[in-house]
C-alpha cells in the first residue's frame, strides 16, 4: 500500500493549471464480459443526477467476452452530447489496451488504473492514479465469484473522490439500477465506498478536472434509442411484430416484448392485443409483416443492414402491391458482416431504392431518443396512410447508447389508419377498385380480408395489375400504375416531416446533417464560429423524400456541406439526384466512417479544410 | 302459346344459401388437362359443401403455376400472390392480424421444396391454422420443365435428363416437424381429395396436403414418376377416407375394427376405412414407417397419414385476443397517458 501511496504522490507533471469544471470526457477501458456495465451506467446516471448534461457511448466488440471495450462518458455544461475524440480521464482496466490507451491521451489528462499495470513509466505529462483494485475488492466482497463484477464499482468511488462526484448520488443511481435487489445495490455501493476511501487517503488530486452540481437536467430521463422506438411502437398501437435477432437492433424488439407484456394484455381476459414472433430469418420477418399489414394490422420489424439486404425482394412487393409496413433499420458498419457493433449511416442509398425494378421508399431519420419515440408513431401513420413500407433509419449510436432526454409527450393525434373501406362505404359507393386514384393523391382505397361483402374482395399480387387489381401485362396498365406510384411518392414528400432549419440562414455556407450526426454538426457550428469565424446555416434532414424546404436551403447558400457517416457520401448522392445542376454544384461532402460515432472536430476540420481551398 | 311460365327448378344452394358458382373464380390460364385445375375444382366443392363464406377465406400463394391457381377459385375471397417460396410468412402475418380467417395456401413443389423449404419447415413447426396444399408435379412449369426437389430418383425429363438426387418427401417432413394434419392425394382421385380437403377445412392447425398433380406439358411422359399413368398405376390408398360435416347427422356403417373415426375441432368426423393392414393415423412413427416403406417399394401411398387434434395451435399459443388484431380500436392498442407517465418516471 505504501508503494502505491508514494507513486501517487510523485505524479506531479506540472503545477495544477486552471480548473476545468463540468467539461470532460471519461473513458473506461475494460475487457468485454468483465461486468463493467453497471459501474459505467451508474457513473453516467450519477452525473445526470448532479444536474450536469451528460452522454455515454459504449464502444464494444463483436464478442461475448475477452475483447477490449471502451465506455466513454462526456459531461458538458454547454450540453454537447456528441462523441468527443479527446479523453481527459482514462480508467485503464484492460491490460491489453492500457499502454496504447495511455499513449493516445493528450497532455494534462489523467489515468486511473489498476496498479499492477504499472503505467506510470509510460509518460510524464499525464497524471497517474494507481489503484490496487484486487486488494480493495476482497474485504468488501467475500464471495469470490462476484468480485470480478463488483471490482469495477471501485473506480466509480475513486472517480467520485477525484472529480467531486457525490457519493449519495451514486447510492441513488445504484438503487435505480438494481431496483428491488437491495443486497446487490449495497454490495456495489460498498465497493464504490472502498474506492472513495482509498482515494481520500492515498491519492492527491493533481489534475484540473472537476464536476460540480448544476441544474440542467431536472426531470430528464435516460434511455436508449431502441427502447424509445419500442415505446413509440407500443403507443402507435402496433399489433404484429416479426423480427430476427441482429446486432444492434435486437434490443428494440426485446424491449418491446417487455413493455407489451406489461401494458398490452387485455385487462379483462389477460389475452394479448399483440403478436410478436421471432421469425426464422429476416425474409420471414418482413413477409409476416407484409401479410399482417395486408390483413390490416399495424405491423413492424426491426433489423440492421444485412437484414435490410435480405428483405429487398419482399420490400419491392410491399411497394408494388402497396402494403403498409414499418421497418426500423438500426444501422451498423460495413458491407457484409462489417463491424457489427460499430455505428454508421451506411444504408441510406440502398434503403431509399431497396429492391429491383423502379422502387423508392420513404425514410425517417431520428436524431434523438425523443424522435425515436415520435417518429415510430409517425412511421405507422405514414405507412398506413401511404400504403407502403416506411423505414425508420436509426443507428447503433442512437439505438444502443443511453441518451438524456425530456420525458416523451403523450401522442395527442389519434391513430390514423389510412384509406380503408367498410362494408357500408362499399355499399354506398356501389363499387371498389383497389388501385384507382380517386382523390388525386395517388393513394387508392383498400379493404381488409374478412370484410363480409363479395365486392370487397380483391387479388393482391406482385405481378402486373390494373386499377381493379386484375392481372395485366398491358403496357398502358403498367405505365399508369408506375406513374401513379411515382405521384404517390410526391404525396409522401408533402407528408413526411420537413427539415429543421437553424443557424445563420444568410451565411455563405450551409451544413446539412441527419440522424446522430446532428449532435456533432450542432457543436461544429459553434466551433466554426468561435474558432474560425465561420458562420453557417444548418439544415437537419428528418425524412426522405426531401421537401421544398431542403431545396430552398441549398439555394440560399453558396456552399453546402453534407455530413454523412459513411464512405460513399450517400446522403450527398441522394440530394444530388433530386437537385438541378446549380444546386448540385454547391454540395460538398463531409464523411466519417471509422465505426466510432462522429465527433464535432471531424466536421469542423473537414469544413475548414475545404473552405481554405475555395 | 301458353300464358303460364314454368317455374324454374329451385337453384341448388348450400347451407348458407350460396350456389356452387359463388365459389368459382376466374377462367384458368393453366394448360388444358393440368392437374391443378382438378384441384381447384375440388377446392370449390369442398368450400361449397361445407358452407364457408368466401369472404372469410384468405387465399395465399407464392410463385409458379400452382401459385397462379387461387385466381381460379373463390373469386370473391381475398387473395395474396406473394413472392417465390415465401407464402408461409405472408400466411403467418395474415393469420396473426386476423385469426377469424380461414387461410388457404397454395404452393408448388418448387415453391415449397426448394426456394421455400426454410419457410415451409418453420411454418410446420408453428402449427399455424392454415391449409397448405402442394400442387406437386415434380417440375418447374413456368420456367419450362426443370426438375424440382420432389422429383424421384430415376425420373426422366422429356429431354432425357434423369434425376439423380433423392426426392424430398414433404409429408414425412411435415409430420416430423409438427404439422397436425398431413396427407397425400392425387389430383385424379376426386373422392379422396375432396374428403381430405373437407377435413382440412374443419381442422384448426397446420394442414399439409401434398397433391400429386401431373404437368401435362413437361412431366406426363413415359419415364416420369409424376405422370397420370404412373400415379394411377402406383397409387396405394392407405385407407378409404370420408368426411361427415358437423351439420349432417349421418351414421356410417362399418364393422367394428374396420375403420377409425376422428372427431374434428368443429364436431365434423373423418372416417378412415381400413383397406389393408391396420393403421393408426395418430402415431407419427407409424406414418413415417408407412411412407418410408412405400418409398422403398416404389409405391405412392395416399390418404390421411397423420392427425393430431389436441396440439395447441400457434394463435392460441400466442394467447391472442379472440377478435382480429387488425381492427382493435385505439382504446385497446394505445396505452393511456398514465402508462406513459409511469414509464417516464421509471426512466428518470
Amino acid at each position: 500500500m505504501s508503494a502505491t501511496h508514494g507513486a501517487a504522490k510523485e505524479a506531479h507533471p506540472s503545477p495544477t493549471p486552471a480548473q476545468v469544471v463540468n467539461d470532460l470526457s471519461i473513458q473506461v477501458a475494460t475487457v468485454n464480459g468483465s461486468g463493467s456495465q453497471t459501474a459505467n451506467t451508474v457513473l453516467l446516471r450519477t452525473i445526470l443526477q448532479m444536474g450536469i448534461p451528460v452522454s455515454g457511448k459504449n464502444l464494444f466488440p463483436s464478442n461475448i467476452a475477452g475483447l477490449p471495450t471502451w465506455f466513454t462518458i462526456r459531461a458538458s455544461k454547454q450540453g454537447y452530447v456528441a462523441h468527443r475524440r479527446e479523453i481527459d480521464f482514462l480508467v485503464a482496466m484492460n491490460p491489453e489496451t492500457a499502454e496504447e490507451d495511455v499513449r493516445n491521451l493528450g497532455p494534462g489528462s489523467a489515468v486511473v488504473y489498476d496498479e499492477r499495470l504499472n503505467l506510470k513509466r509510460l509518460r510524464d505529462d499525464v497524471v497517474f492514479y494507481p489503484v490496487p483494485f484486487d486488494q480493495l475488492v476482497t474485504p468488501v466482497c467475500p464471495d469470490a465469484r462476484l468480485r470480478k463484477l463488483v471490482r469495477n464499482m471501485i473506480y466509480d468511488g475513486v472517480l467520485a473522490k477525484l472529480l467531486g462526484i457525490e457519493m449519495e448520488e451514486i447510492q441513488t443511481a445504484l438503487q435505480k439500477q438494481f431496483r428491488k435487489k437491495l443486497k446487490a445495490a449495497q454490495l456495489n455501493f460498498n465497493a464504490a465506498r472502498a474506492g472513495y476511501e482509498f482515494a481520500e487517503k492515498n491519492l492527491e488530486k493533481a489534475d484540473r478536472f472537476a464536476l460540480q452540481r448544476m441544474d440542467a437536467t431536472r426531470g430528464k430521463i435516460l434511455v436508449d434509442g431502441n427502447s424509445a422506438a419500442a415505446l413509440g411502437a407500443m403507443f402507435a398501437g402496433v399489433t404484429v411484430v416479426a423480427w430476427y435477432p441482429i446486432t444492434p437492433s435486437s434490443s428494440l424488439c426485446e424491449t418491446l416484448i417487455d413493455y407489451m407484456k406489461r401494458y398490452r394484455l387485455d385487462p379483462e381476459t389477460g389475452k394479448a392485443t399483440f403478436a410478436i414472433v421471432q421469425a426464422e430469418d429476416e425474409l420471414a420477418a418482413i413477409g409476416m409483416v407484409l401479410g399482417a399489414g395486408w390483413a390490416g394490422a399495424r405491423a413492424m420489424t426491426s433489423t440492421s443492414g444485412p437484414g435490410i439486404s435480405l428483405m429487398g425482394e419482399f420490400v419491392g412487393l410491399g411497394y408494388y402491391a402497396e402494403v403498409p409496413a414499418v421497418i426500423f433499420d438500426i444501422q451498423r458498419v460495413g458491407p457484409s458482416t462489417g463491424l457489427p457493433t460499430r455505428t454508421a449511416q451506411g444504408d441510406i442509398l440502398s434503403t431509399a431504392f431497396l429492391s429491383h425494378g423502379d422502387t423508392q421508399h420513404p425514410m425517417l431519420f431520428p436524431c434523438s431518443v425523443e424522435e425515436c419515440f415520435s417518429m415510430a408513431i409517425e412511421a405507422f401513420d405514414l405507412a398506413e396512410g401511404l400504403q407502403t413500407p416506411v423505414f425508420v433509419m436509426c443507428d447503433l449510436d442512437l439505438g444502443m447508447n443511453n441518451w438524456m432526454a425530456d420525458p416523451f409527450p403523450y401522442p395527442e393525434k389519434p391513430i390514423a389508419r389510412g384509406k380503408v373501406l367498410s362494408v357500408e362505404d362499399i355499399k354506398r359507393l356501389g363499387h371498389f377498385e383497389r388501385y384507382r386514384d380517386v382523390d388525386g393523391d395517388a393513394i387508392g382505397y383498400r379493404t381488409l380480408p374478412g370484410t363480409p361483402l363479395p365486392a370487397a374482395g380483391y387479388f393482391t399480387r406482385g405481378s402486373g395489375h390494373n386499377e381493379k387489381a386484375k392481372y395485366s401485362e398491358r403496357p398502358e396498365d403498367y405505365v399508369n400504375n408506375m406513374d401513379r406510384l411515382a405521384r404517390k411518392f410526391e404525396t409522401a414528400r408533402r407528408r413526411v416531416p420537413g427539415p429543421v432549419i437553424e443557424g445563420n440562414t444568410s451565411a455563405e455556407i450551409g451544413i446539412i446533417a441527419y440522424g446522430t450526426s446532428h449532435w456533432a454538426a450542432e457543436e461544429a457550428l459553434d466551433q466554426l464560429k468561435q474558432d474560425h469565424q465561420l458562420s453557417a446555416g444548418y439544415c437537419r434532414l428528418r425524412a426522405f423524400p426531401f421537401n421544398e424546404e431542403v431545396r430552398d436551403f441549398v439555394a440560399r447558400h453558396r456552399r453546402v456541406y453534407v455530413v454523412d457517416q459513411n464512405r460513399d457520401a450517400q446522403m450527398y448522392d441522394l440530394l444530388k439526384l433530386e437537385f438541378d445542376v446549380e444546386n448540385i454544384k454547391k454540395l460538398r461532402s463531409v464523411r466519417h466512417y471509422d465505426g466510432l460515432p462522429i465527433d464535432a472536430r471531424s466536421v469542423t476540420d473537414s469544413i475548414v479544410s475545404q473552405e481554405s481551398e475555395n | 302459346m301458353s300464358t303460364t311460365t314454368a317455374t324454374p327448378p329451385p337453384k341448388k344452394v348450400n347451407r348458407i344459401g350460396l350456389e356452387l358458382s359463388d365459389y368459382r373464380g376466374g377462367k384458368t390460364t393453366l394448360c388444358a388437362g393440368c392437374g391443378h385445375n382438378a384441384i381447384s375444382e375440388r377446392i370449390i366443392e369442398a368450400f361449397y359443401e361445407l358452407g364457408v363464406e368466401p369472404h372469410r377465406v384468405a387465399k395465399l400463394s407464392g410463385i409458379g403455376c400452382s401459385s397462379k391457381s387461387p385466381a381460379y377459385f373463390l373469386g370473391t375471397a381475398f387473395s395474396f400472390n406473394a413472392v417465390h417460396g415465401r407464402m408461409p410468412s405472408i400466411a403467418t402475418g395474415t393469420m396473426l392480424a386476423n385469426r377469424t380467417l380461414v387461410a388457404l395456401g397454395v404452393s408448388g413443389d418448387g415453391d415449397t421444396a426448394s426456394i421455400g423449404i426454410g419457410q415451409f419447415v418453420h411454418l410446420m413447426r408453428r402449427n399455424l391454422p392454415l391449409i397448405y396444399i402442394i400442387e406437386d408435379n415434380g417440375v418447374y412449369g413456368l420456367t419450362k420443365g426443370q426438375f424440382s426437389a420432389t422429383a424421384d430418383v430415376g425420373s426422366k425429363l422429356k429431354t432425357g435428363v434423369v434425376n439423380d438426387l433423392p426426392a424430398i418427401d414433404t409429408c414425412a417432413l411435415a409430420i416430423q416437424l409438427g404439422a397436425t394434419y398431413v396427407g397425400r392425394s392425387f389430383s385424379g382421385d376426386k373422392r379422396q381429395l375432396l374428403a381430405l380437403l373437407q377435413g382440412a377445412i374443419a381442422h384448426r392447425g397446420t394442414v399439409m396436403l401434398d397433391v400429386i398433380s401431373p404437368c401435362v406439358t413437361f412431366n406426363d411422359h413415359e419415364g416420369s414418376t409424376k405422370s397420370y399413368s404412373y400415379v394411377k398405376d402406383h397409387d396405394e390408398p392407405l385407407s378409404d377416407v370420408s368426411f361427415i360435416p358437423f351439420f349432417q347427422n349421418i351414421e356410417v356403417d362399418y364393422e367394428p375394427g374396420t375403420a377409425t373415426e376422428i372427431t374434428m375441432h368443429d364436431g365434423s368426423r373423418m372416417v378412415l376405412k381400413k383397406l389393408g393392414t391396420d393403421y393408426d393415423p395418430t402415431k407419427k412413427v407409424e406414418a413415417l414407417r408407412v411412407l418410408t416403406e412405400a418409398h422403398d417399394k416404389g409405391e405412392i401411398v395416399t390418404g390421411l397419414f397423420y392427425i393430431d387434434t389436441e396440439r395447441e395451435n400457434f394463435l392460441d399459443l400466442l394467447n391472442l385476443v379472440d377478435e382480429p388484431l387488425a381492427t382493435l380500436p385505439e382504446s385497446r392498442v394505445r396505452p393511456t397517458r398514465q402508462v406513459l407517465d409511469e414509464i417516464m418516471e421509471e426512466l428518470k
